[in-house]
């Protein structure tokens, strides 16, 4: 038997397989799929306080390998979720993340308030890099200041696991983790989407309502590893790895780069049940590789 | 999710194809109105599902078809699919159309281009339930009208092209049809010109009409919030409040 729990700053998980946001619903759109039990976490939807009904649509373009959305956060706000949904997904036996944005520092705290009131939520994800809002979002996460000033905010009023989710789109990725590090963050979680666009040449418009969009899929694995890899040996705080992977083989790349879990995001809408297989997987590289813990693996790449 | 068989992959012209496909199981139950997501192989510029409309199901022969209009390389990649080949299916997804109660209602379907393909499947299913259909087809060309043989199994078959090569010359709204009959239901689902012409029509004579909307999408079942249309309601998702709206109900 291999040991798969591994520890994300205050809290552990039974394996390192999360979902990521904007990808998995609430989990239980996935219900009809798979157990979404048997994964180590979910990430829920982007959060706000109040409701958004994001952006207009085109709201995705297909690209080489990968997807530009613009989704821009649609969601019922913090309230509907506290009364509507979590009473729907709190006995899920598995950890629940709550994705958390704002537009502004008093949004970020305020939500992160009412989600630290419950009980079956061990952690929320601060969501300081969204490329799809005008305000808020990315603006946060894209300088050292910024990103340590809502962090700072955001721990005062949220005493469970602090994850932060970083941006791509940045000079030194590594520069921002240390400054949330600073501020009190459990952990963090990268990348979140590249900035990137598609255009229609025959109409000679973008494809997207917004022009610009976030990059996901396998087309930005290579990007991702790199900087995991790069904020893995800059920060002493777990680090949740995503980015393009598709399968075992990629989130076991991710482990080996330094990342304590994996996130797996836009594979799941190619195949719903892909985040099981990917734990499988996990599972059986490392009976072949003769580990008993998947923590073995965690940042063992040879240079 | 499941791995369906091509039973046969039918050219219709150098644009349009239906996938038979079946299954060593039974099919589960479909409803009109519904879509797959048909995952496509072996096509490098292909990453995500394609939604497409079920066309015609046939639980004695246990086939379901697809039919499938040749847009980009991945619906390229699906018309070379041959006989025996393996599909995977994420399917049925999505809502159905409302019948009306009264079994004698004047029913009429519209349909242009590929989106007359779940006019069929609606068709055949308010036959088996003893509804009398009519079906407006319409298409820029002969050649882009079709499966009319189908269709006449299962109701009057009214067709116009805007070259006036089959039927009446012009577009489906304008055809004579709409001022000869009253209709007490209009199920409609083709370009977005069209169907809005439609619902037009059936605003101003005040008849009841859905129309089946079709947009891009990464999921197909409710996950990725990508392909939203604004409603009433605000955004909706396509792909599970949908594909199957009320007019009243858009804001389009």
């Amino acid at each position: 038997m291999v040991d798969l729990k591994v520890n994300l700053g205050t809290i552990q998980l039974k394996n390192p397989v999360m979902t990521a946001s904007g990808t998995f619903g609430y989990g239980t759109e996935y219900a009809d799929f798979m157990d979404v039990s048997r994964i180590g976490g979910i990430v829920v939807k982007g959060t706000t306080l109040r409701d958004r009904q994001g952006n207009a649509y085109p709201r995705m373009a297909e690209t080489p390998s990968g997807m530009l959305n613009a989704v821009g956060l649609q969601n019922k706000g913090v309230d509907y979720f506290v009364n509507h949904i979590y009473p729907e997904i709190k006995d899920v036996n598995t950890s629940i993340f709550v994705n958390v944005s704002g537009s502004t520092i008093e949004d970020y705290i305020e939500t992160a308030a009412k989600i630290n009131e419950l009980d079956k939520i061990p952690g929320i994800e601060l969501n300081i890099s969204c490329p799809n809002v005008k305000e808020g979002g990315m603006a946060f996460g894209t300088s050292c200041p910024s990103a340590a000033q809502v962090v700072k905010a955001v721990r005062k009023v949220y005493s469970k696991e602090l994850m932060v989710k970083l941006s791509p789109n940045v000079t030194s990725i590594s520069e921002i983790a240390k400054a949330v590090e600073a501020e009190g963050a459990d952990s963090v979680s990268l990348i979140n989407t590249l900035l990137g666009m598609a255009i229609d040449a025959d109409k000679r418009k973008p494809i997207l309502s917004t022009v610009t969009g976030g990059l996901s899929g396998p087309a930005v694995k290579p990007v991702a590893l790199c900087m995991v890899w790069q904020v893995a040996k800059s920060v002493k705080i777990p680090v949740v790895g995503m980015g393009g992977i598709m399968n075992a083989r990629d989130a076991i790349e991710f482990l080996l780069a330094g990342a304590s879990a994996v996130q797996i995001g836009t594979a799941n809408f190619i195949d719903p049940t892909v985040s099981v297989k990917v734990l499988e997987g996990i599972e059986t590289y490392l009976l072949q590789h003769n580990f008993s813990s998947v923590n073995e693996i965690i940042g063992a790449l040879e240079i | 999710m499941l791995d369906l068989v091509v039973k046969e992959n039918k050219s219709l012209n150098n644009q349009y194809f239906i996938l038979i496909l079946t299954a060593v199981d039974k099919l589960p139950e479909m409803l009109p109105g519904q879509f797959a997501e048909v995952r496509v192989d072996d096509s490098p510029t292909t990453f995500l599902r394609r939604p497409i409309s079920i066309n015609f199901v046939d639980y004695e022969k246990n086939e379901l078809w697809l039919l499938v209009q040749i847009v980009g390389d991945g619906t390229q990649k699906l018309s070379q699919l041959k006989t025996g080949d393996s599909v995977n299916l994420i399917f049925p997804l999505g809502n159905t159309f409302t019948i009306p109660e009264n079994k004698k209602a004047n029913l009429l379907l519209i349909g242009g281009g590929v989106g007359i393909a779940p006019m069929l499947f609606l068709g055949s299913y308010l036959n088996d339930l003893g509804y009398s259909c009519n079906f407006l087809l319409g298409g820029r060309t002969a050649s882009n009208l079709l499966q009319l043989d189908d269709f006449s199994r299962f109701g009057n078959v009214y067709t116009t092209t805007e070259d006036g090569s089959h039927g009446e010359k012009g577009f489906v709204t304008q055809h004579s049809i709409l001022n000869k009959q009253n209709f007490d239901a209009i199920y409609t689902c083709g370009p977005t010109p069209m169907m809005k012409a439609v619902a037009a029509y059936a605003q101003k004579n005040n008849v009841f009409c859905e129309v089946s909307l079709e947009n891009t999408m990464a999921c197909g079942f409710g996950a990725c919030l990508c392909c939203v249309t604004d409603t009433t309601d605000g955004h909706l998702c396509v792909c599970t409040e949908g594909p199957v709206f009320n007019i009243t109900k858009l804001k389009w």
